[in-house]
């Protein structure tokens, strides 16, 4: 195996280095020390970002924007610098391309709210994949609901990629949108992103892309995929939780109207008539999550000294051991066999329910994930009720996959 | 593994493995489906209760183990009970899986339902052992569906 704990290995990862940037990993639970499979839930915090949020509250906090004192030009100042970072770290061409908002989720919402009051009617289509998590089905189906829209859904075939001739199928002059996951939470299929692009545009239609899964795994470039909007989560990228990015083109963003009404999103009010302030902040209605859009660009810094182009075959490397090692195991089956994977792997057993699975593991201080991964659809079309799932990242270990597989033997000692 | 074997009895896996009165009844007075959100585990509960007395009582679904064991060791048990002991089977079973670790039990009236005892040492595993309980709920008051949240 290539790939060692305890050197910096062919990648140009120091794994020993980076675990010991990461507080959590160095606990025992149950008696035993964590193994944390659990990366594409909510990813670990490193120190650097943890001492970016206390630093924030300790030394220059303030509300942004609007203060003429000190404290609140450092922290807006701190504030206006991470959208620099994501505007950088996703190759967008301007900050005001750079909303930021409560998270993925929040993201898509604005786009449905928005785009959809502005762009979508009657009878226009709106098409998403079966991969979708329940987040980028919903908004949809509600937008859909109140004005009469269709909703249509790409299919994935049994490897869990979706079946792009079907796509180019769906595509037609009513499709307004196509919202697709870039990478599978449930499954870690990596979607053709640039391609699915190319063809909606053909067809006049926009895009979003469902980044959660992806940017802690891959490096972005909103400008190359040529993507309308980018949206993604920065808990599963090392930062903190309750904060997240809504990329826009910008001749896209300045056309929609707004989303919350409130402080910060205006230039002026009266009871007349009110102006609503220039991109990005008509869309950052409120005081924000001003420590997590921090703690983000903290953890953007964090990505950008480990670096994708080492983060990513080490994490093929992870993914490449654990998908060998789990194929010797009859009674385990992988759901979801794509060409290009991210380190995710789901797998069903005829021996042990997931729930099960994942008690016992938790035993022996392995996380994983068990359930429908707030992708019912996708677990109906494998005709299950769900799977147990490892999401694994840079600072896990081949030893940790090792520990996983004894546990996994322990589980069918007992359901022999 | 030997607290991990306190949640898995041998009559719990037992059970799983091959679940007593697993099937259906055409003609059922009282049904009610259990559904666990948090895991997708389903139960379809099905009971002939005539003159206040349980007379035939079965299940069908998927879940995990305990899920399972526990929809097998509660039809066993509830055969021919009344309804009012039924409900206070319910209770008492309630009580013995979310008491607090390290409090006693009362297992009077519990017999072989006294193994998911085991269960109270993992919060998260409770609604696994209750789904179905809450589906006898549901059925009994003539709800067609019980969730376990």
């Amino acid at each position: 195996m290539d790939i060692k704990k305890n050197s910096p290995n062919s990648t140009g990862l120091d794994v020993e280095s980076i675990r010991r940037d990461f507080p959590t990993l160095h606990q025992e639970i149950n008696g035993k020390p964590l193994v944390y499979f659990d990366h594409a839930a909510t990813s670990q915090k490193p120190s650097a970002v943890i001492q970016a949020v206390e630093n924030y509250y300790r030394t220059i906090n303030a509300n942004i924007h609007r203060g003429v004192h000190h404290l609140s030009q450092a922290a807006t100042d701190a504030f206006e610098a991470s959208r620099e970072k994501v505007r950088h770290f996703i190759n967008a061409d301007s900050t005001k391309e750079i909303v930021f908002c409560s998270g993925t989720t929040g993201a898509i919402n604005l786009v449905a709210a928005s785009f959809g009051q502005k762009y979508i009617r009657e009878g226009d289509e709106i098409l998403i994949s079966h991969l979708e998590h329940h987040s980028n089905i919903v908004p949809w189906q509600l937008l859909c609901d109140r004005i009469g829209a269709r909703l249509r859904v790409i299919p994935v075939n049994d490897n869990g990629e979706l079946m792009l001739e079907e796509y180019e199928k769906l595509l037609n002059h009513r499709t307004k949108l196509v919202s697709v996951i870039h990478i599978s939470n449930s499954l870690g299929t990596i979607n053709p992103i640039k391609q699915m692009v190319e063809a909606a545009h053909r067809h006049g239609a926009r895009v979003l892309v469902d980044g959660a899964q992806a940017t802690s795994h891959t490096a972005i470039d909103v400008l190359d995929l040529d993507c309308d909007f980018y949206a993604f989560s920065g808990h599963k990228m090392c930062a903190p939780t309750g904060v997240g990015v809504l990329y826009g083109k910008q001749e896209l963003l300045s056309t929609l109207p707004p989303y919350q009404g409130g402080g910060d999103m205006i230039l002026s009010v009266s009871f007349e008539k009110t102006i609503y302030n220039e991109l990005p902040h008509r869309f950052e209605a409120g005081t924000p999550n001003i420590s997590g859009v921090i703690g983000l660009g903290a953890a953007i810094d964090y990505l950008d000294s480990l670096g994708f182009e080492n983060i990513e075959p080490y994490e093929q490397g992870l993914l490449r051991y654990a998908t060998d090692a789990m194929s010797t195991i009859k009674s385990v089956k992988i759901i979801g066999k794509a060409a290009r994977k991210s380190s995710t792997i789901s797998f069903i057993s005829d021996k042990a329910h997931p729930h099960d699975i994942g008690t016992i593991l938790d035993h022996e201080g392995i996380a994983i994930r068990t359930g429908h991964h707030c992708t019912q659809p996708l677990m109906s079309r494998f005709g299950i009720p769900g799977t147990s799932r490892i999401s694994l990242s840079f600072y896990n270990t081949t030893e940790d996959i090792d520990r996983f597989m004894i546990g996994i033997d322990k589980v069918f000692k007992m359901f022999f | 593994m030997e607290d991990l074997r306190e949640l898995y009895q041998e009559v719990i896996l037992d059970h799983n493995n091959d679940p007593r009165n697993f099937r259906k009844i055409d003609f059922a007075t009282h049904d009610a489906k259990g559904y666990n959100p948090l895991c997708g585990d389903e139960v379809h509960l099905y009971l002939v209760v005539k003159e206040g007395r349980i007379e035939d009582i079965c299940f069908q679904g998927h879940g995990c183990a305990i899920s399972k064991a526990a929809a097998s060791l509660m039809t066993d048990a509830l055969k021919s009970k009344t309804v009012e002991e039924a409900e206070s089977l319910f209770h008492r079973f309630q009580e013995m899986v979310t008491q607090k670790p390290g409090m006693e039990i009362n297992f009077e009236g519990l017999g072989k339902l006294a193994v998911f005892a085991g269960v109270r040492e993992f919060p998260v595993r409770v609604k696994c052992a209750t789904l179905v309980w809450h589906a006898l709920e549901a059925s009994l008051k003539k709800k067609d569906r019980a969730t376990s949240e």
